[in-house]
C-alpha cells in the first residue's frame, strides 16, 4: 500500500525570515526606486477603489445622519435665543451692507483674488483617508486619466490643503500640509517675510499647525494675518491661503520667529477638494515667456 | 480553501471600512486598528504562520496606499502575526480576556514601534504627548471595536472548522 506523501511545509520561524528578507528588499526597492509602483497602483485602482468610493458616500451619509439627530434638540433651543438676535442684527445688518459693497470693490483690486482665476483646476471627491493615526494623507477619485501629476497643488476652497505625492490611473494620493511629514514653503501677506509652515501632530489637537524660521517677525507681524505660499517654493503655486496666524513668539536667536497657524480649511470634514492642474515649474515658466 | 476565501475577503473589507466609514466615526481623529484586530485575531486562532500571512497582507495593502516604502508595515504586521501565533496553545475559544489582552498588547506595541521609527527619528521627543494622544485612544477604541468584531470572526471560523471536520469524515 502507497503511504500518503507527506506534505511539503516550511517551519513558520524560517518562513518568518524569509519572509522579513523580503519585505527588507521590497522597502529598499522601493525606496530607491519607483519600479513596482504602477502594478501595484493598478491593482488599487481596480479592486479597492471602487469600494472606498462607495463606502465613502455611505459613510459621508451616516455622519451627516447622526450630526443631524444630535443638533436636533440644540437648534430648538438655539430657535428662541436666535429670534431674539434677529431682530438686532437686522439693524445692525444695514450698516454692514454698506460695508460689504466697499469690501467687493478692494477684493477685486486684491492681487490674491486674481491669481487664483488664473489657475486651471479640477474638482475631486475624497474617497479614503489614511488608515492610521499618525499622518494625514488621503486619496481623491480622479488620477492620471484625468491629467493629474504628482506635486500638482489641492485647494479645498479659498485655502491650500497640500500636494499630489503619487498617482494612479482613476485615484490620486494628496499629503496634506497638517501632515508631520509636510514642510510648506510660505510667506506672511502683510509683510511678505518667508518662514516654513510645518504640519505638526503635536498640535493638530488645537487646530492648529506649526511656523518657523521667520525673519524679523514679532516687531512686525500680528495675529490674525494672512500666511500663503511663497514664490520661492518648488512645489507650491504662489500666493495660495495657507492660514492665519494665531500665535508667534522669538526664537532663543533672537533673529527669527515662530508660532502657530490655524489653517484656512477645515480638515475635519473634507469632502470636495481642487486640484490645480497648472504645475508650478510650467506656471513659471510660461510668465517668463 | 473557504476559510482562505475568508480571510482574504476579511482582510479586504477590514482595509475598506478602516480608511472610509471609520474615519468618518473617528473620536478627536482617532480612528480603531482593524488591521491589528485581524492580524492578532487569526494569529492566535490559527497559528503563526496564518497570522503571518494576515499580518503580511494587511500591511501590504496599508503600503500600497499610505505608505512612503513599501513592506514597511507588512514588516511589523508581519511579527504581530506571528507572535500572536505563540498564544495558540493557551486560546481557548469561549475565553474573551486572552484576546483582549493580546489585542492591546498588539496595538500597543504597532504604536510603539510606529512612533519610535517614524516620529522619535526624525527628532519628535515628547513621547508623553504621543501616548496620551494618539497610542493610548486608538487602543481603547480598537479594544472596543473588538468586542463586536473578533466574536463574529470567531463564529465564523468556528462554523468553517465545523464543515472542515464533517468534509473530512466524509472522505474517511
Amino acid at each position: 500500500m502507497r503511504r500518503k506523501r507527506q506534505k511539503f511545509t516550511i517551519p513558520s520561524k524560517y518562513l518568518l525570515l524569509i519572509m522579513t528578507c523580503v519585505c527588507v528588499l521590497f522597502m529598499a526597492v522601493t525606496f530607491f526606486t519607483d519600479f513596482l509602483a504602477s502594478p501595484l497602483s493598478n491593482f488599487a485602482g481596480g479592486v479597492i477603489l471602487p469600494f472606498q468610493s462607495g463606502i465613502s458616500k455611505v459613510g459621508s451619509w451616516m455622519n451627516v445622519r447622526s450630526q443631524e439627530l444630535k443638533n436636533i434638540r440644540d437648534i430648538m433651543q438655539e430657535n428662541e435665543a436666535l429670534q431674539a438676535q434677529v431682530d438686532a442684527l437686522t439693524i445692525e445688518n444695514n450698516s454692514l451692507q454698506q460695508d460689504k459693497y466697499e469690501l467687493n470693490n478692494l477684493r477685486e483690486l486684491y492681487k490674491l483674488d486674481e491669481e487664483y482665476a488664473d489657475y486651471r483646476k479640477v474638482g475631486a471627491r475624497v474617497v479614503s483617508k489614511e488608515a492610521g493615526n499618525w499622518f494625514h494623507s488621503f486619496v481623491i477619485n480622479k488620477g492620471s486619466l484625468d491629467g493629474l501629476e504628482p506635486d500638482m497643488n489641492v485647494m479645498a476652497g479659498s485655502g491650500l490643503v497640500g500636494h499630489i505625492t503619487e498617482v494612479g490611473d482613476n485615484w490620486a494620493k494628496v499629503m496634506a500640509i497638517i501632515d508631520d511629514n509636510s514642510n510648506v514653503s510660505a510667506m506672511v501677506l502683510s509683510t511678505e517675510d518667508s518662514c516654513i509652515v510645518q504640519g505638526n501632530l503635536e498640535t493638530m489637537d488645537q487646530g492648529v499647525i506649526t511656523f518657523s524660521k521667520l525673519v524679523n517677525g514679532e516687531t512686525a507681524v500680528k495675529e490674525g494675518d494672512k500666511v500663503v505660499t511663497s514664490y520661492i517654493s518648488t512645489k507650491y503655486l504662489p500666493g495660495i491661503l495657507i492660514g492665519y496666524v494665531t500665535q508667534i513668539q522669538s526664537d532663543s536667536n533672537n533673529l527669527t520667529s515662530s508660532g502657530t497657524i490655524t489653517p484656512a480649511v477645515d480638515f475635519a470634514h473634507l469632502e470636495e477638494v481642487l486640484v490645480i492642474t497648472d504645475q508650478k515649474a510650467s506656471y513659471t515658466e510660461a510668465g517668463e515667456n | 480553501m473557504k476559510r482562505n476565501i475568508f480571510i482574504v475577503i476579511t482582510v479586504l473589507l477590514c482595509f475598506i471600512l478602516q480608511s472610509t466609514v471609520f474615519r468618518w466615526l473617528a473620536f478627536g481623529g482617532i480612528a480603531p486598528n482593524l488591521l491589528v484586530i485581524i492580524t492578532a485575531t487569526f494569529g492566535f486562532m490559527c497559528g503563526q504562520k496564518c497570522g503571518l500571512w494576515v499580518g503580511f497582507f494587511s500591511g501590504l495593502l496599508y503600503d500600497i496606499f499610505f505608505g512612503n516604502v513599501l513592506c514597511f508595515y507588512a514588516l511589523i504586521f508581519m511579527y504581530l502575526g506571528f507572535a500572536n501565533g505563540y498564544f495558540k496553545q493557551i486560546f481557548f475559544k469561549e475565553d474573551i480576556k486572552l484576546p483582549i489582552l493580546l489585542i492591546t498588547l498588539s496595538d500597543l506595541s504597532y504604536g510603539l514601534v510606529s512612533y519610535i521609527l517614524l516620529f522619535l527619528l526624525r527628532g519628535r521627543f515628547h513621547f508623553l504627548h504621543y501616548l496620551m494622544h494618539v497610542i493610548v485612544p486608538e487602543i481603547i477604541y480598537t479594544v472596543l471595536v473588538t468586542l463586536i468584531l473578533y466574536p463574529l470572526i470567531r463564529m465564523i471560523n468556528g462554523k468553517l472548522d465545523g464543515t472542515e471536520k464533517r468534509s473530512e469524515d466524509g472522505f474517511a
